[in-house]
């Protein structure tokens, strides 16, 4: 008998349809996937067969053949998420669930020896291509449900393969699912805890609020990492759009949290400093989003940035400039979106002595030099702030807790609406100051490019609707120092 | 490229005790150049922003005043005080301690571009020569030899700056030394030399008033009220100086950028300093 269910791979981000194809018949027993499986797919037959006896269904007797094709053939299928098609595909074409109906839905989880269904990464990307391909309801496991359903699908939630069998053959109906606390969850880290660096502080509001990369400096161990931390907390929730797309992204990496399906606060990543370039921008073999897609609209955070792979560092230039990132195959390419904010950390020399007063730099000239080499000045010049921070002395220590997120948040909403409606212009007298800096100073034309671009979100904060000569004074102080550019 | 025979060496280098035999110039610069007052700036390559600050003041104050600055084009305090002549529209002349074709290190291949421009570049070796550890010593003695007096801007407790001044001192030439913290050591090599009873150098009319030059009269460019009141508690960094003033950051930060135009201040490694 022929049976077929249907189902979604991913190619990147995007699902395509694929169907498993069940044909059970007599003849010398064995069972054999065909269709481009890859490994995790082959082992679907273990899994599958120890599911299905688990459930208690009929497992085809020993003088049957079981063949299974994951069509198109041509595409790659990885991953365990057709373990519960290629089941269903069986069981209807041993007739022990209507095959009209399950043609109906679409399906995808992992099978557990005892046939329970645990959950797969991308499952919201299934239920999209499921909506597009104009059906109605997703079978899948339970705790995916809230996943699912934020595509637009109706999920049907089971927790074991015999009840997605009795739910076909209309003996059960799912479980409604319950989101345990569906709210998006808020970043957890507040700005109250930095005490002291006020300047910083500024710079991170300044980044907040108009979408500038960041980079600090300044020698280990006064703050920089718990500053960039709390930036997220200062940035304004992401609109419904947004929210999807970054779950989208998410939700194939196996992130979504269960309770909290829909990321709705700009995410954060902070990859450790020996990523790979595939770990950052996407790729590898199995073609998954990178670091820099997992934080689209929020932000990465690359801590000791002088520490990271420089070919790692040098392929963020792309989705820098253009938002996303192009990973090229023989077989085709995939675009990952990763428009996001970069904010870099690194000491001011490699022994990390440099800036603080209490320590003494014994780097030479040419490590110093090798180490600023690191970052080129293309990658430097993505920086819109930069800011060094020196240690401070202990007695700056003392004195209350800064302001709290909550406010500072208020402030960056406002100027980011007013950012939105109208962009502050350079008032002449401000214009001259930018002349005479060029002049003066050593400033590149993109740096003064950055610098105008700095002192109209500075402007913005301040609720001025012209950029006056003070806004890009403080502008000016915000690039690159000479100790930090090649 | 010119080249200028022991005989037609400028009477300063040819006076001292090992002369070199012949001396390559490279440069639209006038090859009298080598034998005006002239004025050697040397020190650390990893020179601190404090070192680095003062090297350029240095080139930019002494240029101005007509003095021809000599260093050896090396990273840190010696490109310093080319830049800080180039900057003041002065002449500066770079030793160098390999092949006069050579532009090393390589870092500095603009810098010797520009200093090429209207100033000079020189050398004992003939076009091909390889740089190598023992011509930078070499090189010292030139430098010396080619100046009326020496500064030494930091340098650690065992630094080619003070074979140079060493060198200063044998040929009976002036040796200055910028004070610095007794406990960097980054200054343990200069603070010796004061020890030794160089003399301390405050400002670069400490230079000038030793060579009998009238320094220029500076005039101050006008600053802010807020700016000349944050200037007074410099060195600091931004944050001493908002707690310190009670003004916001923002505020602070303009200031700040409107001393670094007026050059009056500069920052290095987040802490403000000033300048002149």
């Amino acid at each position: 008998m022929l049976a077929r269910a249907v189902t979604f791979a991913l190619v990147g981000l995007e699902p395509r349809r694929v169907e498993a194809e069940a044909h059970v018949q007599f003849g010398q027993p064995s069972f054999t996937i065909v269709g481009l499986a890859d490994r995790a797919c082959q082992e679907a037959k273990q899994r599958v067969r120890s599911g299905t006896l688990s459930a208690e269904l009929t497992w085809p007797g020993k003088d049957h053949r079981i063949t299974v094709n994951l069509a198109p053939a041509e595409l790659k299928k990885e991953g365990s998420g057709f373990d519960l098609p290629i089941a269903l595909a069986i069981l209807a074409a041993t007739h022990q669930i209507p095959r009209a109906r399950l043609e109906e839905h679409a399906s995808c989880g992992e099978l557990a020896l005892d046939g329970r269904l645990r959950r797969v990464g991308g499952v919201i990307a299934v239920a999209e291509g499921a909506r597009r391909a104009g059906l109605e309801r997703l079978v899948c496991p339970y705790e995916a449900c809230a996943e699912a359903a934020l595509a637009g699908v109706e999920p049907v939630g089971v927790r074991h393969l015999a009840d997605a069998a009795a739910y076909l053959r209309g003996e059960l109906e799912p479980p409604e699912f319950v989101v345990g606390n569906g709210k998006p969850r808020r970043p957890p880290l507040d700005l109250a805890d930095v005490r002291g660096q006020e300047r910083a502080r500024r710079a991170l509001e300044l980044a907040a609020a108009g979408r500038h990369n960041m980079l600090l400096g300044g020698p280990p161990g006064i703050g920089k990492t718990m500053l960039a931390r709390r930036l997220p907390g200062i940035l304004p929730p992401l609109e419904e759009e947004q929210a999807l797309e970054v779950t989208r992204i998410h939700s194939v990496a196996g992130l979504v949290d269960p309770d909290h399906p829909l990321v709705g606060y700009p995410p954060f990543r902070a990859p450790h400093h020996s990523a790979s370039t595939a770990a950052i921008v996407g790729g590898g073999p199995r073609l998954r989003p990178g670091e820099a897609s997992l934080a689209h609209r929020g932000v990465l955070l690359l801590d000791e940035l002088a520490e990271f792979q420089r070919p790692a560092l040098e392929a963020l230039r792309q989705p820098l400039e253009d938002g996303e990132i192009l990973v090229a195959r023989a077989a085709g390419s995939v675009r990952f979106p990763a428009r996001f904010q970069l904010i870099g950390t690194m000491n001011l020399c490699p022994c990390g002595a440099r800036g603080d007063p209490g320590a003494e730099c014994t780097c030479s000239a040419q490590r110093l030099a090798r180490y600023r080499d690191k970052l080129s000045r293309a990658l430097m010049d993505r920086f819109d702030l930069v800011v060094t921070v020196p240690r401070p002395r202990a007695t700056d220590l003392q004195g209350g807790p800064g302001e709290g997120s909550d406010v500072v948040r208020g402030r960056v909403v406002a100027a980011r609406l007013r950012l939105a409606e109208t962009r502050p212009a350079r008032t002449p007298e401000a214009d001259e100051l930018l002349t005479r800096a060029v002049e003066r100073l050593p400033l590149s034309g993109r740096g003064r490019a950055k610098v105008a671009d700095v002192a109209r979100t500075i402007a913005a904060l301040a609720a001025s609707d012209q950029v006056l000569p003070e806004h890009l004074a403080e502008a000016l102080a915000y690039r690159p120092p000479k100790e930090l550019s090649t | 490229m010119t080249v200028l025979r022991r005989r037609e060496l400028p009477p300063l280098l040819r006076a001292i005790h090992d002369p070199p035999a012949r001396l390559y110039l490279r440069g639209t610069g006038d090859r009298d150049l080598v034998s005006q007052t002239a004025v050697a700036i040397v020190g650390a390559r990893a020179c601190s922003p404090y070192g680095s600050q003062v090297a350029r003041m240095l080139g930019r104050e002494l240029a101005a005043a007509g003095i021809v600055v000599v260093s050896g084009l090396a990273r840190g305090v010696d490109g310093e005080a080319h830049r800080g002549a180039l900057e003041a529209g002065g002449r500066t002349v770079a030793v160098l301690g390999c092949g006069i074709d050579r532009d090393y290190p390589a870092a500095h291949a603009s810098l010797a571009r520009e200093i090429a421009e209207g100033s000079l570049l020189v050398s004992e070796y003939e076009a091909g020569v390889e740089p190598a550890p023992w011509r930078f010593p070499a090189r010292n003695r030139i430098i010396a030899g080619l100046c009326a007096a020496t500064v030494v801007v930091e340098a650690r407790e065992r630094s080619g700056a003070l074979i140079t001044a060493d060198f200063a001192l044998e040929e009976g030439r002036e040796v200055f030394a910028v004070p610095g913290e007794i406990t960097s050591a980054l200054s343990a090599g200069t603070n010796a030399l004061l020890r030794l009873g160089a003399t301390p150098l405050t400002s670069a009319a400490d230079v000038l008033e030793s060579l009998g030059i009238e320094p220029p009269s500076a005039v101050r460019p006008a600053i802010s009220e807020v700016a000349a009141s944050l200037l007074e508690r410099l060195p600091a960094s931004v944050d001493e100086l908002v707690r310190a003033s009670g003004r916001s950051v923002g505020e602070v930060a303009a200031a700040i950028a409107e001393l670094e135009i007026a050059g009056l201040a500069a920052e290095g490694d987040g802490l403000c300093r000033a300048l002149a």
